[in-house]
């Protein structure tokens, strides 16, 4: 797509704004709508629109094939995690409010926090990872 | 329902695709007037954005034009739908009233992330502490499930076009999707 340059500058100016948008879905969570699988697609949406217009081969350089992956193990890792320190620190499975000793409701903050943080990281590699083997597979 | 029905119709898969798009558009601003802001915004960025875009790939690798079926007789699966569809019906008529405040639904368990769930948990999104925290392992299970189907997918599309890349040295030309 070299030729649309209006298309190319524009997704240039989206592309920073998308990513803004998916973390603040991400992080503001807990007071708005939103959560770790909308930001996570929200996320991903800004990099399959990078591949869309500047190409695959650009798009890999920016998000190596490696990365998604690790990713996807990675947000299932730290959800998992934060359940088994909330079990390591007496509590159980899943149960943030002994993450923080003084007061459980920070324990709750902290763990969801955290625990949309995992979501948000594997939904949106397994959406990049995806979008890449597709992509790619037709050449 | 317009929507869904050209779906049915249409030949051209590009335009269902499309179709399909604006049919989880649609659904997403009826999920807003039911005041489900969370589903509607997962069904805007889900069902009308990325999975368009999936779609889409799917149609560049295949072809898009549906293929025209052989003859068949369409009765007995009609017959089937419709004694389905009407158990379904007939089903809902023991359903109670949208809305009603007497509903099950609303007696169980909901009063108390209600009411409970501003102290407990202490963030203003009750949609939130639920999906995170009340029902913890629900959501995990969630992300094991999209865990999963991720690794799925890429065992089957991911690393096999990688292996043979690598063997056939193919010309390197420019991504025009």
């Amino acid at each position: 797509m070299k030729q649309y340059s209006i298309l190319r500058l524009i997704t240039k100016l989206l592309l920073p704004l998308i990513l803004l948008f998916a973390l603040y879905v991400q992080f503001h969570g807990d007071f708005g709508p939103g959560g770790g699988f909308q930001a996570g697609v929200i996320f991903a949406a800004g990099f399959v629109l990078y591949a869309l217009v500047y190409g695959l081969d650009n798009a890999r350089r920016l998000m190596p094939t490696w990365l998604p992956r690790l990713g996807i193990s990675l947000g299932v890792l730290i959800y998992a995690g934060v359940g088994v320190a909330g079990m390591l620190l007496g509590g159980a499975f899943l149960d943030y409010g002994v993450l923080d000793p003084h007061d459980p409701v920070h324990g709750q903050h902290l763990g969801i926090l955290l625990v949309e943080l995992g979501v948000g990281i594997t939904v949106a590699s397994v959406m990049i990872s995806i979008f890449h083997a597709f992509a790619g597979r037709g050449r | 329902m317009v929507t869904a029905l050209a779906v049915i119709r249409l030949r051209d898969l590009f335009a269902v695709v499309m179709l399909f798009g604006i049919y989880s558009l649609l659904s997403a601003s009826l999920f807003v007037v039911l005041d489900a802001v969370d589903v509607a915004f997962t069904e805007a960025s889900v069902g009308a954005g990325v999975a368009t875009v999936f779609m889409l790939g799917t149609l560049a690798l295949t072809t898009s034009r549906e293929k025209t079926p052989a003859a068949h007789k369409p009765l007995l699966p009609l017959l089937a739908v419709l004694v389905t569809g009407a158990a379904l019906i007939y089903g809902t008529f023991d359903i109670p009233h949208y809305g009603d405040p007497g509903n099950p639904i609303h007696q169980h368990v909901a009063p108390r992330y209600l009411e409970d769930s501003a102290e407990e948990i202490g963030i203003p999104n009750v949609v939130s502490s639920v999906l995170a925290s009340y029902r913890g392992y629900d959501t995990l299970g969630e992300v094991t499930v999209v865990f999963t189907a991720a690794i799925g997918v890429l065992l089957l599309i991911g690393d096999a076009r990688r292996r043979r890349s690598e063997d056939r040295s193919r010309p390197d030309h420019e991504e025009d999707a």
